[in-house]
């Protein structure tokens, strides 16, 4: 399952979602929202997202993981919009018969997702913005 | 022919809008018109990466741009 969402993300269903008969671990990558960058103190993130081609690309990464491990079940959920200082951007759980897969591919999809999905994070800081990572 | 480019993230900022229209001769590639958008919108260039996806996917930079084709402008991602 894979989805681009503008509300908090429940987590635990997320995890209930991804169990299986045959699994014999469920690996859960969480992203949250900190509280400064460098030291300075900041207030919230908006994010947002080319959301049609956000969501093929993950669809390519998970495809990629399912083909490399055993996966069982996976679940993607990304936020968009205002998230306030703490809560969860991006919700990881993988669903496989053993562990050391679950692992492996949930930190595959993190870390592509990283890469490649076309999804922006902007810092507000008490006096001013900055999208993260546009510039060198 | 006239076309359309999304523009997300910073280069939304850098255009001033969600859209930009753009007139081409036809048979333009992608690297062709990043270079035209780069000379208009100097900002561009400071980016560490900004690519074209066309009809949401990542091209080669020799894919000639068709009328009807969605384009969007896509500088550093920093999903996560």
């Amino acid at each position: 399952m894979i989805q681009i969402v503008n509300h908090k993300i429940d987590t635990l269903a997320l995890i209930e979602s991804v169990k299986d008969d045959g699994g014999g671990a469920i690996d859960v990558f969480i992203g949250t929202t900190r509280n400064q960058t460098k030291g300075k103190k900041v207030l919230r993130l908006d994010f947002e997202a080319y959301e049609p081609m956000a969501i093929k690309e993950l669809q390519k990464i998970a495809d990629r993981a399912c083909s490399q491990w055993g996966i069982l079940n996976y679940a993607i959920v990304h936020r968009v919009g205002t998230v306030e200082i703490g809560e969860e951007a991006v919700v990881i759980a993988v669903s496989t018969p053993h562990r050391e897969h679950a692992f492996q591919a949930c930190k595959f999809i993190i870390d592509e997702l990283k890469k490649t999905v076309p999804i922006w994070k902007k810092e507000i800081f008490e006096d001013g913005e900055v999208w993260v990572a546009a510039h060198p | 022919m006239t076309i359309t480019i999304l523009a997300f993230g910073i280069a939304r900022d850098l255009f001033g809008d969600r859209t930009i229209k753009l007139d081409l001769k036809g048979g333009e590639t992608v690297a062709e018109v990043m270079s035209l958008l780069k000379d208009r919108y100097e900002g561009l260039k400071q980016l560490k990466s900004v690519v074209l996806a066309v009809n949401e996917d990542y091209v080669e930079d020799d894919y000639q741009i068709k009328s009807g084709d969605e384009l969007a402008i896509i500088p550093p991602v920093s999903g996560g």
